[in-house]
């Protein structure tokens, strides 16, 4: 197992400490609430969508550290990009928290937030890192809610019970 | 005045050798991540000594056969095995009979079995049940589905800001409704132990029967189900040194015995014909098919090792614990104990100021700390006290002061990484 303190690098504690784009959107075009219902971790994003590009994103609740930074860097990331970009990172940051991407071996985006790849190593907390990309995901699709146990979840992630 | 309790302090000390007692436990040798194990999460499951191991061994080596259907000298002795486990478990608690005594698979069961034989047999629509704002899950969610189904409906004790339940509101529930009570008598996730005798002399005198969920008192007091005068009592094996998919139901007999049937199934009857069955005895009517017997065996086997060192003297080796961490934790700024009832077993939930406590859990591992962290199958007792969650360490006999002084350091350096 990784050293844990490998995951509670500066930059997670800062954005921990420091959230960006921390607060609600006053006139959202799309938005979704996350929830896992395990630890209590929750959290809600807002987003305004220009045509195809994410103009506007943010979020707040209460979380762990690792959802937190999680959430605050995925904000920071996908700001400006399209659609279909913000959907590959979310696929690829699910398979690398998961475990799924060798992040030497294959061509990705996710640079910065190659951070997270310590979590695949703590089966508990890869779902804490996972949430805000599920509900990033709910919001493109309008779902109102995202949860991390919910089944019907098109995000949901075989990685085993908290 | 100050001489007497330091002389009991100090002959309940050298009793209680748990260098020797550690001894016995192999798992606690393991060293993860090169750091020794400091195991404190014992309200989850505890471990299990190398006397419960050896004896699940011999059974399984020397003794294994279906119980209760065959005259082949393996059968009987297998059959004889686990009754002998269900007499030590009556006398564990001090049942009257050992047909009081049902194995069940854990706790969780025990009470599904509660709601099934008596709730479904004797409560109806508009009936009340009385539980507690501190009760785990299971002991919350088989009640809802009864009133789901027959319209009955559920009241709730509250609790003040210590996290011990408020005895004159529990009082003025009680109404011609009131059919059942259930009750916890040590909360899991606050450590509160509740007092239980007087609510159950309480509730007798309105003539409604109590169930007890004893899931986190029987590992660490000497429970006596005669002096409660509880109807019912409930336990899991695997928190009180013996093994997983094994616990019991006490009953008292005459209650037992007008229950009705929770499964049903091969032992649980004496006749059968497509026209009528007729039901065993009990406890056999309750344990229908064939039992966890190597589990019940092992649990027999816990119970004599936990009554070989005495559960008095695990009791106050824990409540020295206890007073350790407490004292401890209330000392370090920024660290804030939750649930501070004046009566507690040793169960120490705690916040970290600005750290999640899913954070504190991951980082004291890194030191081979395991505590628990989350809602504990409580979430009432979290939406109280308006948490999402909280850490939890809890104690068992083969802790050590060294090993609350470990948690302690390894608070400190969680908040150094989050300052
Ligand atoms: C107070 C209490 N009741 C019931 C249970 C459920 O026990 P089991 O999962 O062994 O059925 C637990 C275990 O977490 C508990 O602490």
């Amino acid at each position: 197992m990784a050293d844990p303190k490998s995951l509670y690098q500066e930059v997670i504690l800062d954005h921990n400490r420091k959230p960006r784009n921390y607060g609600t959107l006053a006139h959202a075009s799309h938005k979704a609430e996350g929830h896992n219902p395990l630890c209590g971790d929750h959290l809600s994003l807002t987003m305004n969508l220009d045509g195809d590009r994410i103009d506007g994103i943010a979020f707040h609740g209460e979380s762990c550290a690792i959802c937190k930074a999680s959430a605050s860097m995925m904000t920071a990331t996908v700001k400006g990009k399209t659609r279909a970009e913000a959907e590959t990172l979310i696929g690829e940051f699910r398979d690398m928290a998961t475990g799924k991407l060798d992040l030497t071996g294959r061509p990705h985006h996710l640079g910065r937030l190659t951070v997270f790849a310590g979590v695949r190593d703590l089966p508990t907390r890869v779902k804490c890192a996972i949430l805000p990309w599920h509900t990033l995901h709910a919001a493109f699709n309008s779902v109102v809610s995202a949860s991390t146990e919910s089944e019907d979840d098109p995000m949901h992630a075989p990685i085993g019970d908290a | 005045m100050t001489a007497a309790p330091t002389t009991r302090k100090l002959r309940l000390a050298s009793a209680f050798d748990v260098e020797r007692i550690r001894a016995d436990f192999p798992i606690l040798n393991l060293k993860p991540g090169g750091k020794p194990l400091v195991y404190l999460d014992n309200a989850a499951s505890s471990q299990m000594p190398q006397q419960v191991i050896d004896r699940l061994v011999h059974y399984r080596t020397t003794q294994h056969a279906n119980i209760h259907r065959a005259v082949h000298t393996l059968s009987e002795i297998a059959t004889s095995e686990y009754e002998e486990a269900r007499r030590k478990l009556a006398r564990f608690i001090n049942a009257r009979e050992e047909r009081e005594v049902i194995f069940t698979s854990g706790t969780t069961e025990s009470i599904n079995l509660a709601m099934h034989g008596y709730g479904r047999k004797f409560i109806g629509a508009g009936d009340e049940i009385i539980l507690t704002t501190l009760e785990h899950h299971s002991n919350i969610v088989p009640w809802q589905m009864l009133c789901e189904e027959k319209g009955a409906r559920i009241r709730v004790v509250p609790v003040n800001d210590a996290g011990e339940l408020l005895i004159d509101e529990y009082e003025s529930l009680f109404n011609e409704r009131t059919r059942f009570v259930g009750v916890m008598h040590v909360s899991n996730a606050l450590g509160t132990v509740n007092p239980v005798k007087h609510m159950i002399a309480f509730a007798h005198s309105r003539g409604v029967p109590v169930l007890v969920d004893g899931a986190q008192a029987a590992p660490h007091m000497k429970v006596d189900v005669q002096d409660l005068d509880c109807d019912l009592y409930a336990f899991s094996g695997h928190k009180l040194c013996g093994p997983t998919g094994i616990g019991i139901l006490y009953g008292k007999a005459a209650l037992l015995e007008r229950m009705q049937p929770f499964k049903g199934g091969g032992d649980m009857i004496l006749s059968v014909t497509f026209e009528k069955t007729t039901y065993n005895t009990i406890p056999h009517k309750f344990e229908a098919g064939t039992p966890p017997i190597a589990a019940a065996i092992g649990l027999g086997a816990a119970v004599d090792y936990l009554s070989g060192i005495g559960m008095d003297a695990i009791a106050a080796h824990e409540l020295d614990l206890l007073d350790h961490a407490t004292a401890q934790l209330s000392r370090m700024p920024g660290v804030r104990i939750i649930g501070t009832a004046g009566k507690k077993a040793a169960v120490l939930s705690f916040m970290v100021d600005g750290v999640h406590p899913h954070d504190v859990g991951t980082l004291l591992n890194q030191d081979g700390v395991a505590i628990r962290t989350g809602h504990h199958c409580a979430q009432p007792v979290m939406q109280r006290f308006r948490l999402p969650a909280t850490a939890r360490a809890s104690f068992a006999f083969y802790n050590t002061t060294a090993e609350v002084d470990a948690l302690v350091a390894g608070i400190r350096s969680v908040q150094s990484v989050f300052s």
